[in-house]
C-alpha cells in the first residue's frame, strides 16, 4: 500500500511537467493535440493532392494490358496494377485531387446558403421563419443518402450533378446551426446596440451577428466534409459519381470489386486511402470542437 | 402544454410533412430537367411514342389533376408499374421491405449490444488507455465508408477464414439470422460509434450529479449505482440519437444490401437507377421517408412518456 503510494508520488517528478508543458503551449497558440494531429495529416493529404505529378511515376488512366494484376511491391509498381495494367498509386494519388474537391464543393455551398437561411429566419422569425423551418422538417424526412441518390437518378449520374444534389439537401444542418445560434444572439446588446443607432436590418445580420454566430456551423463544416467525401465516394461506388476512367476512389473500389479474391489490393487499398482523408477530417473536428 | 395537446400537435406535424414528402418526390420528378416520357424511353424514341407515353402517365393533364393522381394512386397503394419488369411496382417493393427492415432492426440491436459494452467501459476508464484505444478504434469505424468496410469484412471473414457465407439471403430464419450477421455487423458498428460517444459523455456526466453521490454515500454497491441511477438516467438521451439516426440507418442498410447481394429495397432500388426505372425508384423513396417519419413519431411520442421531466414545447 504504501509502496504504491510512494511510486505514485515519485514518479510524476519528470515527465508529466514537460507534457503539461507541450498541452500548455498548444492550448496559448489555439491548438490542442487532436487538433494538432488531424491538421498534420491533413498537410500530408494536402501536399500529396498537390504534388500529384512529382509522385506518380505513371498517368493515372494509362492502360498497359500485358501488365495487369500485379500485386503490391512489385518491382516497377509499389502499389500493383489492376485489370488494366494501371498503376494503382498514381491512380489514389491523382484520385485525391477529386476527392479533395468532392468534400470542398459539397459542403461549400450549403454552408453559405444554410449559414444565410439560419441567420435571416433566425433574425426575422414571422412567415420566413416558419416557411424555411416547414421546409427543413419535410427534407429531414428523407434519409440523406436516398434523397440524394433519387435527385441524382434523376439528373443522371456526374460530378456536376453530384453537386448539384448535395446543394439541394445539404444546407439544411447549416441552417439548424446558425438559426439556434441567432434566435440566442438577436436580443443581446451589441444587437440592441447596432439597432439603437440605427443599423439597417441587412447590415445588422450580415456585420453583427454573422461572425458572432458562425463559429458552430463552421466547426460542422469539417463533420459535413467527412459525409459528402463518405457520399459521394459512396455515390461513384454504385456509379453515379465521376465516370471510368476518372480515378475516383469509390470508383476504383467498385471496378475492383469483381476481382476480391484475385486481387484484393484493388478494392482495400483505395478504402485506406478514403479513411486517411475521413480520419484527418474527423480530428479537426473534433479538436475544434473541444476548444470550444 | 400538456402531454394531450403535444400528441395532437405531433401527429399533425407528421401528416403535414408526409404531405411535404408527397409535393417534393412529385416536384422531384416534375421540375427538375429532363421529360420524364423522353427519359424513360431513352434517345431512340420517335415522337409519337413519346407522345403516347406522355398521354398514358398523364404528362398533359395539368400539375395539381398530376398530383392528385399520384397521391391518391398512393392512398390506394398503387404505384404504377415498372417499365423494366412490366410488373406492378408494389409487389416488387412490398415483398422486399420486411428485408430491409429485417436488416436494419438487427443492425440496431448489434449496435445496442455494442454501444452497452463499450460505452460503459470507456466511461469507466475515462482517460485511460482503454477509453483511448475504444475511441480511436470508432472514431476509424465511423469515418469508414460502409460498403468497403462491408467488402473487407468478406474479403478476411468469408473468402479468408470462411466463417461466413459470402452473400446472400438464406431460406429459414436462423438462415436469415447467419447470412445478415455480417451485413447487420457492418451497419450496427457504424452506427454504434455515433452512440458510444453519446453513452460515455452521458454516463461520465450523470456520475457526477448529486443523487448519484447520495447513492454512493447510503452504500449502494457500485453495480446497483451504475445500472439503476446513472444507466437509467444517461440512456435518455442515447436513445433519442438512436431514433435520430435511423435515416442514416435505412439509407445505409439499402447500399449494405447491393454488397452482400441481400433481396431488400436496396439492391431493387440501385437496379432501377440504373435502368431509369422511374415509378420504383419514386415507390422506394416514398416507403423508405414514410419509415422514418413513423419512427421519429414513436421516439417523440414514446419520450414523452419515458421521461416525466420532458416540457412540451
Amino acid at each position: 500500500m504504501s509502496d504504491t503510494v510512494l511510486k505514485q508520488r515519485a514518479v510524476p517528478n519528470v515527465a508529466p511537467v514537460l507534457q503539461l508543458g507541450f498541452t500548455m503551449r498548444l492550448q496559448k497558440i489555439g491548438l490542442n493535440v487532436t487538433l494538432l494531429a488531424g491538421l498534420a495529416l491533413l498537410a500530408v493529404v494536402l501536399l500529396v493532392a498537390l504534388c500529384a505529378p512529382l509522385l506518380t511515376p505513371y498517368d493515372p488512366i494509362l492502360q498497359k494490358l500485358d501488365e495487369g494484376f500485379q500485386p503490391p511491391l512489385s518491382p516497377n509498381h509499389v502499389l500493383g496494377t489492376d485489370n488494366f495494367g494501371r498503376d494503382v498509386w498514381s491512380r489514389i494519388v491523382w484520385s485525391t485531387r477529386l476527392d479533395l474537391q468532392i468534400g470542398l464543393i459539397s459542403v461549400l455551398f450549403p454552408f453559405i446558403f444554410g449559414s444565410l437561411v439560419g441567420i435571416a429566419t433566425g433574425y426575422l422569425g414571422g412567415r420566413l421563419d416558419t416557411f424555411f423551418m416547414r421546409i427543413v422538417d419535410v427534407l429531414m424526412a428523407f434519409p440523406f443518402l436516398i434523397l440524394v441518390v433519387a435527385i441524382m437518378s434523376i439528373l443522371g449520374p456526374g460530378l456536376g450533378n453530384l453537386y448539384i444534389a448535395f446543394g439541394l439537401v445539404g444546407w439544411i444542418p447549416y441552417a439548424r446551426i446558425s438559426r439556434g445560434e441567432t434566435l440566442a444572439a438577436r436580443n443581446l446588446e451589441y444587437v440592441q446596440a447596432a439597432r439603437t443607432i440605427g443599423a439597417t436590418t441587412p447590415r445588422i445580420m450580415l456585420r453583427h451577428i454573422l461572425p458572432n454566430v458562425i463559429g458552430p456551423g463552421l466547426v460542422y463544416v469539417f463533420t459535413g466534409m467527412v459525409l459528402a467525401i463518405l457520399i459521394g465516394a459512396t455515390l461513384s461506388y454504385l456509379g453515379l459519381g465521376p465516370q471510368p476512367p476518372t480515378p475516383e476512389w469509390g470508383a476504383m473500389i467498385a471496378a475492383g470489386r469483381q476481382f476480391l479474391l484475385q486481387a484484393w489490393w484493388l478494392t482495400a487499398l483505395p478504402g485506406f486511402a478514403l479513411l486517411i482523408l475521413g480520419v484527418a477530417l474527423s480530428l479537426i473536428g473534433d479538436g475544434l470542437a473541444d476548444k470550444r | 402544454m400538456g402531454r394531450a395537446t403535444y400528441i395532437r400537435k405531433r401527429l399533425l406535424l407528421s401528416i403535414f410533412v408526409l404531405f411535404g414528402v408527397t409535393i417534393v418526390i412529385f416536384g422531384m420528378v416534375h421540375f427538375l430537367p429532363g421529360d420524364p416520357a423522353m427519359i424513360l424511353l431513352g434517345e431512340r424514341a420517335t415522337t409519337q411514342n413519346i407522345a403516347a407515353l406522355r398521354e398514358q402517365l398523364g404528362l398533359n393533364r395539368s400539375l395539381p389533376e398530376q398530383y392528385w393522381m399520384f397521391v391518391s394512386g398512393l392512398v390506394q397503394g398503387q404505384m404504377g408499374t415498372s417499365l423494366q419488369f412490366r410488373q406492378p411496382v408494389r409487389d416488387m417493393v412490398v415483398s422486399r421491405v420486411p428485408i430491409s427492415i429485417g436488416l436494419t432492426v438487427y443492425a440496431m440491436g448489434l449496435a445496442a449490444v455494442v454501444t452497452f459494452i463499450f460505452g460503459l467501459l470507456a466511461a469507466a476508464n475515462k482517460g485511460r488507455w482503454a477509453d483511448q484505444v475504444i475511441r480511436i478504434v470508432f472514431l476509424f469505424i465511423l469515418t469508414t465508408p460502409n460498403f468497403w468496410f462491408g467488402i473487407l469484412l468478406i474479403l478476411v471473414l468469408s473468402l479468408g477464414l470462411k466463417w461466413f457465407p459470402v452473400a446472400g439471403f438464406g431460406a429459414t430464419f436462423q438462415e436469415h439470422i447467419w447470412y445478415l450477421f455480417l451485413p447487420a455487423l457492418t451497419l450496427g458498428l457504424q452506427l454504434a460509434s455515433v452512440l458510444i460517444r453519446n453513452l460515455r459523455s452521458q454516463v461520465i456526466y450523470t456520475g457526477r450529479s448529486d443523487f448519484v453521490r447520495t447513492a454512493r454515500a447510503k452504500g449502494l454497491p457500485e453495480r446497483l449505482v451504475l445500472v439503476r441511477h446513472v444507466l437509467r438516467n444517461a440512456l435518455l438521451s442515447t436513445v433519442t440519437i438512436f431514433g435520430l439516426q435511423f435515416g442514416f440507418l435505412v439509407g445505409g442498410a439499402l447500399v449494405i444490401e447491393t454488397v452482400f447481394a441481400v433481396p431488400g429495397m436496396g439492391q431493387l432500388l440501385f437496379t432501377s437507377i440504373t435502368s431509369r426505372d422511374y415509378p420504383v425508384v419514386q415507390a422506394i423513396v416514398v416507403v423508405s421517408a414514410v419509415l422514418v417519419i413513423i419512427v421519429n413519431l414513436v421516439v417523440d411520442l414514446s419520450y414523452s412518456f419515458l421521461d416525466p421531466r420532458v416540457t412540451y414545447e
